[in-house]
């Protein structure tokens, strides 16, 4: 138990490593999903009690280095607050959608190849978890990639329903490898100018270097990497891969999706923005606030009103994944406290709300066949509890008070004030009545129309195995918008962390 | 050799990965596009090799003199940025496999693997913004 204890942050990468390798050998039953689920379960449970050992240590990190070479030399592993907390999002939406994944990738995927299947899917979730654990710039562009890769396979594994899913997988394998460029020439740079790949080294270094604001090899590391980095959040307007990718993916895949890669990267701009190049150097001596607020801005009033436009169900959270994510990035390039607050609790809260409401999308896809706004006319009586978490979710994309959304938005507001940006609370405010828009159109389709479709008028409320998973992450979503205190706590401790420039 | 052609490898790269860039950009044939990011990526191999060199530097590898005894050759070129390149041309092999892949079973979905012709037989969505 106790070498467990002292291996803790790699076997959080190494588990499901190894474990996703073994799911293409478990043949053609239900057991490659058995394994994916106990995979996803004991990583699931690593990062808990990785979780409890750094609050349990009161140390601010637990550094690992790997293969014990010392960390100048090898690759470390650096667990602080904000990356354990990270690390507990992803690994725990991970594992409950892979319980969900069960019925609808059995109704969606050929069933020779549900072992490659949830090969991907585990190796995706494992890039993930390695790019939020590790210390070392270069090991972010390898595991970035492992994820990105299984990313583009499990899109396209969406074929077998619609072709697109093959267009939108390789028009994401385009800008996504792209951008994973702009992430190594930036990290290249770094490298030029600190000479090391640790990420405290560097920032060290690069505290040590003179006359930062004019060195040029340190500007065009910044550079590539703020675009590097946007286009794998999908700021707006480097966003134009996401839509279509989430739109024609496998169900279970979107939930995972837009609960974890996105943020994920989010996280990454947390590691190269503020924590190697500094808050101060990022947001005071180089107007990439401005950047990333015009950005953020234009992401949420445009992409809500895409959002409003569309007639698939799928499509329409896509693009409002697009705004939350503008929310996201407006709040921490603020660079104070409230505002950097306002992006951690968001890059939880909409990660349960998105993943439960993409599950229940998934559920009308199983039981009715397709996700179009005719698809769900009158299933409000045919699949209540499916329909209920649909709308709980949207209320929390609203931001109602009494749900998680309305947390976020109360924190991104404060940091607004704080740094007297009054544009921006009109912004969010108009993104918000934009939001119901949006949201209403799915809840007039859902409880006040009769039924079209000749599936939807005979379905019958999702399977439990969907329905448990579902709730799960809507109840979390409710749970955290009436007692924040957990989330609020780390999120604000995790942000003090960041701004006094801790790498 | 000095001033900005001293460093003409950096040139070279730079122009590989506009040449990489534009391909992605402005080529409609789905494999020319894929050509275009292996040569972007390739730019970018040169990239941290040029930054592994060191003034008057050999490779990094011990010889032996006549008695059998270690001869140091130094001063050495930087190895780390060789050996992060052989990572980087793994991953660059595997997105391009990934890509080629999916250009197949786009052929043989749609018949074509022109980007304009793919667009026009999907062209029943609303895709702006």
């Amino acid at each position: 138990m106790l070498e467990i204890q002292a291996h803790l942050p790699v076997l959080v990468v190494v588990v499901p490593l190894i474990g996703g390798v073994l799911t293409s050998l478990m043949g053609r039953g239900a057991l490659p999903w058995a394994w994916a689920t106990l995979v996803t379960g004991a990583t699931f449970a690593l990062t808990l009690r990785l979780m409890a050992t750094l609050l349990a240590s009161g140390a601010p990190h637990i550094s690992y280095e790997v293969g014990n070479w010392p960390r100048w030399w090898g690759i470390e592993y650096r667990v602080d607050l904000l990356n354990a907390f990270i690390l507990l999002v992803v690994a725990g939406v991970g594992f409950i959608t892979t319980i969900y994944a069960k019925e609808s990738v059995a109704d969606e995927i050929p069933r020779d190849r549900h072992n490659l299947f949830y090969t991907v899917w585990v190796l995706a979730i494992c890039g993930l978890l390695g790019i939020t654990v590790t210390g070392d710039a270069f090991n972010v562009y390898v595991l970035l990639e492992i994820s990105s890769l299984t990313v583009y396979a499990l899109i396209a594994m969406g074929k077998d329903r619609n072709r697109k899913a093959l267009t939108a997988s390789l028009r994401y394998l385009i800008l996504g490898s792209v951008g994973a460029s702009f992430i190594l020439l930036g990290i290249g740079y770094l490298m030029m100018v600190t000479g090391t790949l640790n990420m405290e080294d560097m920032r060290e270094q690069l505290l040590r270097t003179p006359d930062l604001d004019h060195h040029r090899t340190v500007l065009v590391a910044f550079a590539f990497l703020l675009v590097g980095l946007s286009l794998k959040m999908a700021l707006y307007p480097l966003h134009m891969w996401l839509p279509k990718a989430y739109t024609y993916a496998p169900s279970a895949v979107t939930a995972l999706l837009a609960a974890t890669a996105t943020k994920v990267a989010v996280y990454m701009s947390f590691r190269f923005l503020f924590g190697i190049f500094g808050p101060e150097f990022s947001f005071q001596r180089l107007p990439s606030h401005l950047i990333l607020l015009a950005g953020a801005c234009l992401g949420v009033v445009f992409s809500s009103l895409s959002a409003i436009r569309q007639q698939s169900v799928k499509r329409l959270l896509a693009y409002s994944s697009v705004g939350q994510i503008a929310y996201i990035v407006a709040g921490f390039s603020l660079a104070n406290e409230n505002g950097v607050a306002a992006s951690i609790i968001h890059i939880f809260n909409h990660a349960v709300t998105k993943g439960g409401m993409f599950m229940a999308v998934g559920a009308v896809a199983l039981r009715v066949g397709g996700t179009d706004l005719k698809h769900m006319r009158g299933l409000g009586r045919r699949m209540p509890l499916t329909m209920a978490a649909l709308t709980v979710g949207g209320l929390g994309l609203v931001g109602f008070p009494l749900t998680a959304g309305f947390i976020s938005k109360w924190y991104l507001i404060k940091g607004a004030l704080d740094a007297g940006m009054w544009g921006l609370i009109a912004i969010v405010l108009l993104g918000s009545i934009l939001a119901l828009v949006y949201v209403w159109k799915i809840i007039e389709a859902v409880y006040f129309h009769e039924p079209e479709d000749p599936r939807a008028r005979d379905a019958t409320e999702a399977p439990i195995m969907m329905l448990v998973p579902m709730w799960t992450l809507i109840g979390l979503s409710l749970y955290f918008g009436v007692d924040a205190n957990f989330t609020s706590d780390t999120a604000l401790r995790a942000a003090k962390s960041l701004l006094g420039g801790a790498p | 050799m000095s001033g900005y052609f001293g460093i003409y490898n950096y040139w070279i790269y730079i122009a590989l990965m506009m040449i990489g860039f534009y391909g992605v950009i402005a080529k409609m044939n789905l494999v020319k596009q894929a050509i275009a990011l292996g040569i972007f990526q390739t730019g970018i191999f040169l990239f941290y090799i040029s930054m592994a060199v060191v003034d008057g530097g050999t490779a990094p590898i011990w010889t032996t003199i006549g008695d059998g005894s270690l001869k140091h050759l130094g001063p050495y070129d930087n190895p780390l940025p060789h050996v992060l390149i052989l990572t980087a041309i793994v991953v660059s092999v595997s997105i391009l496999a990934v890509a080629l892949a999916l250009i197949i079973n786009i052929k043989r979905a749609y018949g074509t693997i022109e980007y304009d012709e793919i667009t026009r037989l999907d062209s029943d969505e609303i895709d702006d913004a």
